[in-house]
């Protein structure tokens, strides 16, 4: 007992960062489901939701910078796949994964030249940043905030796949491009509203995991962005339920191995994991296999 | 005028020429088929009137109305569908699904479910086994599905690329059944076709395609007893 309660804290914060690392995974599942891409500068998008925030809470209100940076991060997503992936829609995939990393070099750099390199400091946002006591632990509002959120967007997004028209044309383009074509589905609409879902998504998870590291950097986008990057392989990449349940399992691991006192390995475990289901089970926990699209 | 009229139509995969210059019509209301050895075109031909593939030269009129290069959803909005060789339903997606994406571009909801009706009765099958994934079906049902799905659209013209291919005789014949109805219902249907001889036997005129030509063309009986066609595609000689 004495042992859960001193450890209650890794493991609440564990849940919290799972859930960050989920909200930012089905940005690459869902991309992976439709077009078999993994978007490298997804993690990218999320460092910049961070320095959108930044530069915008600066001058405005919370009640305006904080819409402000989910909407201008969509915009930014859609753009990223207007500009550099549609016109290589019918190249071959790995043209498009070359493109998806010099997009992440792009806003990398891009980063650099705004700040010149200085890690800025995330703004506070009030009562989120709160600390409340759960029973004998105190911790952030934050933590207990966030897993709940990501369950709550995700319920909502399940719903949207699978009860809504646009998520049947979703689940159809994700399977077969020329088919969907031939039943009137846009797909260039339809791969436009996946990356809005995973931007969005990608946005909120830049707010709550800013809000607790407080600082934002260039690069700081890598470590998460690859932490949900594996979550998305372990669950199975394509899979929804698969890539959440992989990064919580991937965040609580990580800090039950920093509770144990083996804080320099949290982050090799992720990458063992990696090696490990690449081994033995490429297709991750909930990943069909690979149903090449004709 | 007839309702689709093909002129000239060249369609380039890289550097091989698939079709070299292709005509031909389809009248509002008929059966036409297009028959031909593996590799002659007729898939190209199809996916060309579905706006999957560019032409690079000629042009196609539906209703007097020049639809060359259109993208595909415009022209399943004015009434021309496909349904794709090998069947292709969205596994992923259960039968009813599968006819409801059919119908993605009808707004009017109880339009879709009169048509829904329609392809139940057409298909009690289907009704049955509306809850489970297409990707379940067997062949036969998978082909059923694929027909039904493009049924949900209300087309005036539906073109099929080889709904008979691998299925067993029994169910050929009902494929068969079905597309004869489907035109006594008024739809025009433009049917390509392996197996020459049935395809020959429900259409009103049939064209022969070689290597990216149309080579002969006429009634689906003058074809039948012709004995270059007899040879070449029924496999009698005579
Ligand atoms: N996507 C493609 N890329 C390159 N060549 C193709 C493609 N599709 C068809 N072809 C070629 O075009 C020619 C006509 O093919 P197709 O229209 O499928 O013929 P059919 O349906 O009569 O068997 C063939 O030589 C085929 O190899
Ligand atoms: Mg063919």
């Amino acid at each position: 007992m004495d042992f859960i309660v001193a450890n209650l804290p890794y493991l609440l914060t564990g849940i919290s960062v799972g859930g960050q690392y989920a909200l930012i995974a089905i940005g690459y599942t869902m991309v992976y489901g439709i077009l078999r891409l993994i978007n490298f500068a997804h993690g990218d998008l999320f460092m910049i939701a961070g320095f959108i925030m930044v530069y915008a809470s600066a001058s405005l209100p919370l009640y305006i910078s904080l819409p402000l940076v989910i909407i201008l991060t969509v915009v930014l997503g859609v753009l990223i796949e207007r500009v550099a992936y549609k016109p290589l829609r019918s190249a071959p995939r790995m043209s498009v994964m070359i493109s998806a990393i010099g997009v992440s070099y792009l806003l990398q750099n891009f980063a650099w030249y705004v700040t010149g390199g200085l890690a800025k400091i995330y703004p506070e946002i009030p009562w989120i940043s709160d600390s409340v006591q759960i029973g004998p632990v105190s911790t952030s509002r934050i933590t207990i905030i966030t897993p709940i959120l990501t369950i709550v967007l995700i319920i909502a997004l399940v719903v949207l796949i699978k009860r809504t028209k646009i998520g049947m044309a979703m689940r159809a383009v994700s399977r077969d491009f020329e088919t969907s074509q031939l039943m009137g589905i846009n797909i260039n609409r339809v791969i436009s509203t996946t990356f809005i879902i995973g931007s969005f998504l990608a946005a909120i998870g830049s707010i709550l995991y800013f809000s607790r590291y407080t600082t934002v950097t260039p690069t700081i986008g890598a470590m998460p962005g690859l932490k949900a990057f594996v979550a998305a392989v372990f669950g199975g990449i394509g899979s929804i339920p698969g890539a959440v349940i992989g990064a919580f399992i991937i965040g609580i691991c990580e800090n039950i191995i920093k509770a144990l006192g083996y804080t320099t390995f949290s982050d090799a475990f992720t990458f063992a994991l990696l090696i490990v289901i690449l081994i033995f089970k490429p297709t991750g926990l909930f990943g069909e296999k690979e149903s090449e699209k004709v | 005028m007839s309702l689709i009229e093909v002129r000239d139509m060249k369609v380039r995969y890289g550097g091989i020429e698939a079709l070299k210059g292709v005509s031909f019509d389809v009248e509002e209301g008929s059966i036409v088929t297009l028959i031909g050895a593996n590799g002659a075109g007729k898939s190209t031909t199809l996916k060309t009137i579905a706006g999957l593939v560019k032409p690079v030269e000629g042009t196609i009129t539906y209703n007097g109305e020049d639809i060359t290069g259109l993208e595909p959803q415009k022209l399943v909005s004015k009434g021309i569908v496909l349904v794709p060789e090998g069947r292709r339903v969205f596994g992923n997606l259960s039968v009813y699904e599968n006819l409801r994406i059919g119908a993605y571009l009808i707004k009017d909801k109880a339009q879709i479910e009169a048509q829904l009706e329609h392809v139940y009765d057409l298909f009690p099958r289907l009704k049955e086994r509306s809850w489970q994934l297409a990707g379940t079906l067997s062949g036969g049902e998978q082909q059923m599905l694929a027909v039904g799905r493009a049924l949900m659209a209300q087309p005036k013209v539906i073109m099929m690329d080889e709904p008979s291919l691998g299925l067993a005789p029994i169910i050929v014949r009902g494929i068969f059944d079905i597309i004869k109805k489907i035109n006594e219902e008024g739809t025009t249907v433009l049917l390509i076709e392996q197996n020459a001889n049935a395809a020959l036997r429900v259409a009103h005129h049939g064209y022969v395609m070689e290597t990216g030509n149309v080579t002969m063309e006429g009634t689906g009986q003058a074809l039948l007893n012709d004995t270059r066609v007899r040879e070449a595609y029924l496999g009698k000689a005579k």
